[in-house]
């Protein structure tokens, strides 16, 4: 990509007053090469970010205030497991975190959940694999211990 | 919450689908015959699948969307085409059947894909959860609901 072109888009984030050359077009040209810029640092910074914690869940609203009936069942669901403490993102407060999670995903709806960097689904997904028991197991590779297991534990 | 529909209606459903397009009997609501979005998917799903079950459920009316919306579906898939594939491999499936539906009016898609052996097992439609009203006042669902209506 243009080098003029990242080192203008990294000098806007920054806040850094950049003089554009203009040609005829300048001012879109500028802001098209911005947002392609900013798109596919977009992609490079979820991709750090899905790494980053070992769940990871894109939401609507949040885990204290879910937005959406199937955001709410994922929060549900990792409660009922014991895992309160994950990495959530909140879609509704950034529209490009929104569409580009999908492209990055290669997924067209929200809420997304992602174990140490895999994505693993959507809400269905999560659900089924509460229901069939692999999700207990696939904490267990998390090193999460989930809360199921105690509550069976106690009451045998 | 709608009632669910007992396992004899959804035996006949399937036994006169030979005879008519299968279309999900829902009682306590008239049928509406332009329902363009929900037609488009059950052909999409019955061409690329051949499922030997197949439901499309238009819950728009469970969310915060003007009434006769198509802009949030559950989908049963029953199919052979699924042995051996994970979960995410035949959600990946069907999201890319309707590749195009997801990528302008529809906004929500819950699907259960499953075999024919498994549905045997367990013949139940999932239920969605309750609307938390984000859809209400949401720009990219409003762009949407745009698009459905052509």
């Amino acid at each position: 990509m243009n080098s003029l072109i990242r080192s203008t888009a990294r000098c806007l984030r920054s806040g850094a007053t950049v003089c554009l050359l203009r040609p005829a077009d300048g001012p879109a040209r500028a802001a098209s090469a911005r947002f392609l810029c900013e798109a596919a640092d977009l992609q490079k910074d979820l991709g750090e970010l899905v790494k980053k914690d070992k769940v990871v869940v894109f939401m609507k609203g949040t885990p204290a205030q879910p937005m959406c009936g199937f955001s709410n069942a994922v929060v549900q669901i990792l409660r009922m497991h014991g895992v309160d403490r994950y990495a959530s993102y909140n879609v509704l407060e950034d529209q490009e975190l929104r569409e580009g999670v999908k492209v990055f995903s290669n997924w067209p709806t929200i809420p997304q959940v992602y174990f140490n960097g895999e994505f693993v689904g959507g809400c269905d997904i999560l659900l089924q694999m509460h229901q069939n028991g692999d999700l207990v197991e696939e904490l267990k590779k998390l090193d999460i211990r989930s809360a199921l297991l105690d509550a069976e534990k106690e009451s045998k | 919450m709608l009632p669910r529909v007992p396992r004899s209606a959804r035996h006949v459903a399937v036994c006169l689908s030979a005879a008519r397009p299968l279309a999900h009997f829902r009682p306590h609501m008239d049928p509406d015959p332009n329902r363009p979005v929900e037609t488009t998917i059950r052909t999409k799903l019955t061409d690329t699948f051949k499922p030997d079950h197949l439901e499309v459920h238009n819950e728009s009316h469970m969310h915060a969307v003007p009434p006769g919306s198509e802009s949030h579906f559950r989908v049963l898939v029953v199919s052979s085409q699924f042995a051996g594939l994970p979960l995410i491999q035949r959600h990946r499936l069907v999201n890319e059947a309707l590749k195009e539906e997801l990528s302008s009016c529809v906004h929500a898609l819950a699907i259960q894909a499953k075999t024919p052996e498994q549905w045997g097992t367990d013949p139940t439609l999932a239920k969605s959860p309750a609307c938390m009203g984000g859809s209400k006042g949401d720009q990219s669902v409003e762009e949407k609901l745009k698009a459905g209506r052509g």
